[in-house]
């Protein structure tokens, strides 16, 4: 937001030597539709850059985020990309949770030559952009695989219905990986049926699905419109479990969706419930900072991919452009709070899934799907 | 084998879903139409003002008990108040003084004012979405293998009665009466001693409400409300309202049900995906037949 950045400055100033700031862009959704992304992963972006310079800062530089909110709106991720790096000079652009909005503003950090981290975009177009691109989240074909095993050997469910949003990337995607190892591995997809990105009614969509009674229903949509799809789900009577992917991520999926996402799951990348040392020391931290909030996915691969370049930074000694993009797609082995990141040929990172379960109006962990 | 009987029964859920569907676009409709009636222009503002009501709900909603049925009404009622009041602020302020305009005018300045409204949500309530409390008691009954929820039920039943009302209204009242003999000749009314003033801001009130009704209604069922959340069903309402011949009213009702019931069988077949497609290519074909919509006439249409 635009009222934090001043709060940088100062945050900066006092903890900043007598030196150039590093210039890091962030282009996120932090108002609109899909508010819940952008804001967590702010958030984590904030407090790892924060703890960064507290420790003196990368190359005897401190870190200065500057950050652009696209308020969820297709096209606004490219001119927020255009100003960080013409106007800003940005030596590094941060984002997108949305692997669509991600897929507006690669081009531009490509032609640009400034390397791109999209801290939780999953599908594959996104790196195929081009050598500049990385990512430090799963992708979705894996994603895809995760959900696929588990309706058939967690949910026992043989004759499944996906329901999937045409006007997004990321749905889209999603569906079809579901879809093809589900498949192959001897699994019936009954029904798929579409909606759009904005939709409010699912009624038809789901009497039909009703009509070919599925036994769990695949829905890898973002999290308005999932909560709202098992919402109208229960009231026409249908008790099957939904599922979905990490775009069911966010507080306001509990709280639209209600009692009806009781026996609901979804795959994500990390899961606050992990008593992994390194997980409870890093939500403790995130409590402390943002007044006592429990980080979501996306809080933690902000997190992880300032970290990552952070850690780029001082293997290729310089902020520049080719050699930074070089000792990005050299990481190895680099140890976060969402697991270990590895960037592999295709600048994806290879990282398990958790698996999460609602129950009574909660989430709780069911389990880790490692790669 | 997938039988008779499932697939009647397929057949009647999605009727009775699109019918609820269609049934709030009616309401949205009427507005468009009653004031197209009277007053020659589509006020492109009125999706604007269904958005506004369902944030009146939200707010009036936290104040009000949750799940009871008098709380409920009377959120419903402060909603179509507060609507009405906007419609016949809006027409005080911005489309009197361009009454003697050409009618461009007036609507570009509609579209300026949908958008400020739309905007100025933003600004105020902020760009995400929020959850619209279950301000009336909520439960589903079950019909053999129908299922009808208590809130689709609802929409029907209030459609329903305020669509009597508007009939009764404009049929059996001196106010409804002297708007048909505005929408009929403006000129000619003022001279027998209407006072157009009033039979304007009259109606502007009265289509507002129905919007404000529209918008609690809407969100009753999809309860994520954003300031953007007009735009879509107002096109859809405004469709519907030309579908059933633009300044009638059983026809603005008989266009949303059928626009909401083609949108409801196409989104529950197999061409899911172009369910908005399709419903909009209705409209174009049944104007290529009947240009004047199902029930319009093109002499000039009383109200």
């Amino acid at each position: 937001m635009k009222f934090l950045r001043p709060f940088f400055l100062v945050a900066f100033a006092s903890t900043a030597l007598a030196a150039d700031p590093i210039k890091v862009g962030e282009y996120a959704s932090l108002t609109g539709k899909e508010a819940s992304f952008g804001q967590s992963s702010h958030k984590g972006l904030v407090l790892a850059f924060e703890e960064i310079n507290a420790a003196g800062g990368v190359l005897g530089q401190p870190f200065e985020l500057l950050t652009e909110d696209n308020q969820t709106k297709p096209g606004e991720s490219a001119t927020a990309a255009k100003k960080l790096i013409a106007r800003d000079k940005v030596i590094a652009l941060l984002g997108e949770v949305s692997s669509g909005r991600s897929l507006e503003a690669a081009p531009i950090a490509q032609a640009n030559k400034i390397p791109m981290i999209a801290p939780a975009a999953t599908n594959p177009k996104v790196t195929q952009t081009g050598s500049y691109i990385f990512r430090v989240c799963f992708i979705d074909p894996f994603q895809g695989t995760v959900m696929a095993k588990f309706a058939k050997d967690d949910l026992h469910a043989k004759r499944v219905a996906i329901l999937s949003s045409v006007s997004n990337a990321y749905s889209v995607g999603l569906a079809k990986y579901f879809r093809e190892t589900f498949v192959a591995s001897g699994g019936e997809v009954v029904a798929e049926k579409n909606f759009s990105e904005g939709d409010k009614d699912f009624r038809a969509q789901l009497t039909a699905v009703k009509a070919e009674n599925a036994e769990a229903v695949f829905v890898p949509s973002y999290y308005t419109e999932a909560a709202l799809i098992v919402r109208q789900a229960r009231d026409l009577g249908i008790t099957v479990p939904f599922f979905g992917g990490d775009g069911w991520e966010a507080p306001q999926l509990l709280e639209i969706g209600g009692a009806a996402l009781d026996g609901c799951y979804y795959s994500t990348h990390f899961s606050p419930q992990n008593q992994a040392p390194v997980v409870q020391e890093f939500v403790k931290k995130f409590k402390a900072r943002w007044n006592d909030e429990t980080p979501d996915a996306f809080g933690a691969l902000g997190y992880d991919s300032a970290y990552v370049l952070a850690d780029a930074i001082k293997r290729a000694g310089t902020t520049e452009g080719p050699k930074l993009r070089a000792a990005l797609a050299a990481t190895r082995n680099f140890a976060g709070v969402t697991g270990i990141t590895t960037i592999d040929a295709n600048r994806d990172a290879s990282k398990p899934a958790a698996i999460l379960a609602i129950k009574d109006g909660k989430l709780s962990f069911y389990k880790t799907v490692a790669p | 084998m997938v039988n008779f009987f499932s697939l009647v029964t397929e057949f009647l859920q999605q009727l009775l879903n699109g019918l609820s569907l269609g049934a709030i676009y009616a309401l949205i409709a009427l507005g468009y139409t009653m004031v197209y009636g009277v007053l020659r222009f589509i006020n492109f503002a009125h999706s604007d003002v269904f958005m506004v009501g369902a944030f009146i709900g939200y707010y009036f909603g936290k104040i009000v008990p949750v799940g009871t049925l008098w709380g409920g009404l009377l959120v419903l009622a402060g909603a179509m108040l507060g609507c009405a009041l906007l419609g016949m602020l809006i027409e005080r302020l911005v489309y009197r003084s361009l009454r003697p305009a050409p009618t461009l005018n007036v609507l570009i300045t509609a579209i300026g004012v949908s958008l400020l409204l739309e905007y100025s949500g933003q600004l105020v309530f902020g760009a995400a979405p929020r959850t619209f409390p279950a301000i009336f008691p909520s439960a589903n009954f079950h019909l053999g293998e129908l299922t009808i929820s208590s809130n689709q039920l609802f929409v029907i039943g209030v459609s329903i009665i305020l669509m009597v009302f508007l009939q009764f209204v404009v049929f059996r009242t001196k106010i409804g009466t002297a708007m048909r003999a505005v929408s009929l000749n403006p000129k000619a009314a003022q001279l027998v001693g209407v006072n157009i003033d009033i039979v304007i801001s009259f109606t502007f009130a009265l289509g507002s409400a129905l919007a404000g009704a529209g918008g609690i209604l809407y969100a009753l069922n999809y309860p994520s409300i954003d300031p953007l959340m007009g735009v879509m069903p107002g096109l859809k309402a405004f469709v519907a309202a030309i579908l059933g011949g633009i300044g009638n009213i059983p026809g603005a009702a008989l266009g949303g049900l059928l626009l909401g019931t083609v949108e409801t069988f196409v989104g529950g077949s197999q061409w899911s995906t172009y369910k908005d497609a399709i419903a909009f290519a209705v409209l174009i074909v049944i104007l290529l037949f009947r240009p004047a919509g199902l029930l319009g006439k093109f002499t000039v249409e009383k109200v």
